[in-house]
């Protein structure tokens, strides 16, 4: 059966990159002008020779979003249970070789932090861990969404990849999403930035939303960690997986997510920086090349940058997110993963939602619905 | 009077409640619409809570609840779903909506078909949204659903009554309110819908998504009675021009 591997496989990365930059401003006019856009029509829409029409992009991405998602945006919660880690990423403060305090949650501990979640309101949660398949492996997890699951509405995870009949069984426990993200589609690159641990298999990686589509999740998010490599390739070769996993498991939702590297206890610098205005074109752009994809922006992003994205495309944030186990009621001194910069308080950010005319939707699922 | 099982309308512009910028807006404009069935989506309801905010902006006496289950993708499913709506909303009205789609949200006809069939049967009011299938209305019909919610055109694209002449078809044949759903983007589309003699229509994202949601339901309660009135003072005959023969076939009697 065929896999995105045998699709991206046809690819070469440097190739790529220059069919991007070669777009010309006739190029981004006619991706301006169609009605339908398609990869061609969004590497002109990423491309250097964009960025004059970006105004021009911001509202058409806006009318689309309004037309299908409303004037709605719905809210989430991370939730980390473990920063256990057997991995070595050079750009993650969970990274094997960083000497933390490690700490896993207990039951007790989930609950305790899920108390505090639904205190403020939230119904739809995202559980995230390290790779540390001994810890905290699909036992934990299943565990895990069987104790939470009567609590939330949308249950979703951000952990290791696993295996197709793993997934089957969290799903059969009521998982609705999983996101999980390439990082880079840079083949060398990444290798170097996951030297050690089961994540240095950038194909098992690659292949993991086929393995989540076979199981028949409801829900698959993609995305890469804007900082390790060029960000226009590795957008396009996401819209590109995007495309694929459309058509192939097409009773799946999707997802995008757009994280910048940040600050994190250990420290890398962005090889290639994406500035503000790069990650509004690539928003745009995804709007464009598909109206239904959900586009979701967390804590990562500064304040004003949030308060302006949620009208050109987003449809999902977070907000208050903590990044350490335990961080919301257990040990809230702990360490993060990464530092967040919208440190903004729930309350205040559904305030700042309404006040620019959005809906905030808590619930958008049933957890007892198959 | 529109009658669906033992209720009647007088209004025959049902509305949605998705895509509002807030739950007291929506209910403003609701009440402008004048609409007396409104469907709401149970993934964005918290059934067990009656002061949930969308419910609570839907208490009013004018208004008829008519769940949804948009989300589900199999016949199981959706079963479940209304049993718990029934059990929590105290109605057993339901408008069956199955799409294993999540894009396009095109409902499935075999899951649908599957699902009316049962859900007859445990004694709940089946209006099902389906695409404008004229044989799949009829076996609809058959297993005794009390209307049938044709799609206009795909959800939520505002493109007006592409499946015309299936709709066509479909009003002609039926023995049940025909209810179109989904695509009616504007109140010329909702007027002509009633011209051709559907019995009443929903709109939801035309009205949601206007700069001015309030007026616009005004203007679509308007175009729904406007279109009603005129199709049952039967429209007048559209005059084709007149036929040109190149080789005239009576000529011969001259």
């Amino acid at each position: 059966m065929r896999n995105f591997k045998s699709v991206f496989d046809t690819y070469n990365w440097d190739k790529t990159l220059e069919s991007i930059f070669v777009k010309t401003e006739h190029d981004v006019l006619r991706a301006l002008g169609n009605s339908k856009h398609d990869l061609e029509d969004f590497k002109a829409l990423i491309s250097p020779a964009a960025k004059p029409y970006l105004e021009q992009m911001a509202q058409l991405s806006r009318q689309l979003t309004k037309k299908r998602f409303g004037n709605t945006i719905q809210m989430y919660s991370p939730m980390y249970l473990s920063n256990e880690c057997q991995n070595i990423c050079t750009y993650c403060g969970f990274s094997m070789t960083n000497k933390i305090p490690r700490r896993t949650l207990t039951d007790a501990e989930i609950l305790k932090e899920v108390a505090y979640i639904k205190s403020k309101g939230y119904d739809h949660i995202l559980l995230v861990t390290g790779e540390a398949n001994k810890i905290v492996g699909v036992d934990y997890i299943n565990n895990a969404l069987q104790l939470i699951r009567s609590q939330f509405a949308n249950i979703t995870i951000e952990v290791q990849p696993l295996l197709q009949d793993e997934y089957e069984l969290l799903i059969e426990s009521g998982l609705y999403a999983v996101l999980v993200y390439q990082e880079t589609y840079h083949r060398d690159e990444y290798k170097k930035h996951h030297p050690k641990g089961k994540k240095s298999n950038f194909d098992f990686r690659l292949d993991t939303p086929d393995r989540l589509g076979k199981a028949g999740i409801h829900k698959i998010g993609l995305g890469t960690l804007f900082g390790l490599e060029d960000w226009r390739a590795d957008s396009f070769f996401t819209a590109l997986h995007l495309k694929y996993l459309q058509k192939t498991y097409w009773k799946t939702k999707y997802s995008i997510s757009f994280p910048r590297l940040r600050p994190h206890s250990g420290g890398l610098e962005p090889k290639v920086e994406m500035t503000d205005p790069d990650l509004v074109q690539l928003i745009c752009a995804f709007r464009l090349l598909d109206e239904d994809v959900e586009l979701s922006i967390s804590t990562r992003e500064s304040e004003i940058f949030r308060n302006n994205i949620v009208n050109l495309g987003i449809t999902s944030i977070s907000a208050e997110s903590k990044t350490n186990p335990g961080g919301y009621a257990v040990a809230p001194e702990s360490l993060e993963q990464f530092e967040i910069s919208d440190e903004r308080p729930t309350e205040e950010i559904t305030e700042m939602l309404k006040a620019q005319g959005l809906d905030v939707v808590w619930k958008d699922w049933s957890n007892n619905w198959g | 009077m529109l009658q669906i099982a033992d209720k009647k309308f007088s209004s025959r512009l049902f509305t949605g409640t998705g895509k509002f910028s807030s739950s007291s807006l929506m209910k403003e404009a609701l009440l402008a619409s004048e609409s007396e069935l409104v469907t709401v989506a149970l993934k964005r309801v918290d059934v067990e809570d009656t002061q949930d905010d969308i419910l609570r902006h839907l208490q009013h006496e004018r208004i008829n609840l008519l769940p949804n289950t948009s989300g589900v993708r199999t016949a199981k499913e959706a079963v479940f779903a209304a049993q718990l709506s029934r059990e929590a909303l105290e109605t057993n009205w339901v408008k069956l909506e199955i799409h294993p789609d999540p894009k396009y949200l095109l409902p499935d006809p075999l899951e649908t078909l599957n699902a009316a069939e049962e859900l007859v049967k445990l004694g709940f009011v089946v209006m099902p949204y389906i695409h404008a299938d004229p044989v799949l209305c009829k076996r609809l019909e058959e297993v005794g659903v009390q209307s049938v919610m044709p799609l206009g055109a795909p959800i939520g694209s505002n493109k007006g009554l592409k499946t015309q002449d299936f709709l066509e078809i479909i009003i002609d044949q039926s023995n049940v309110p025909v209810i179109v759903d989904a695509g009616i983007g504007a109140p010329s589309h909702a007027a002509f819908a009633m011209e051709l003699g559907a019995d009443a229509v929903l709109v939801n994202t035309a009205i949601a998504v206007s700069q001015h949601p309030v007026e616009m339901a005004k203007a679509f309660k308007m175009a729904v009675t406007a279109g009603r009135m005129a199709y049952e003072a039967k429209l007048a005959p559209v005059v084709h021009k007149k036929a040109e023969a190149s080789s005239p076939l009576t000529s011969f009697l001259n």
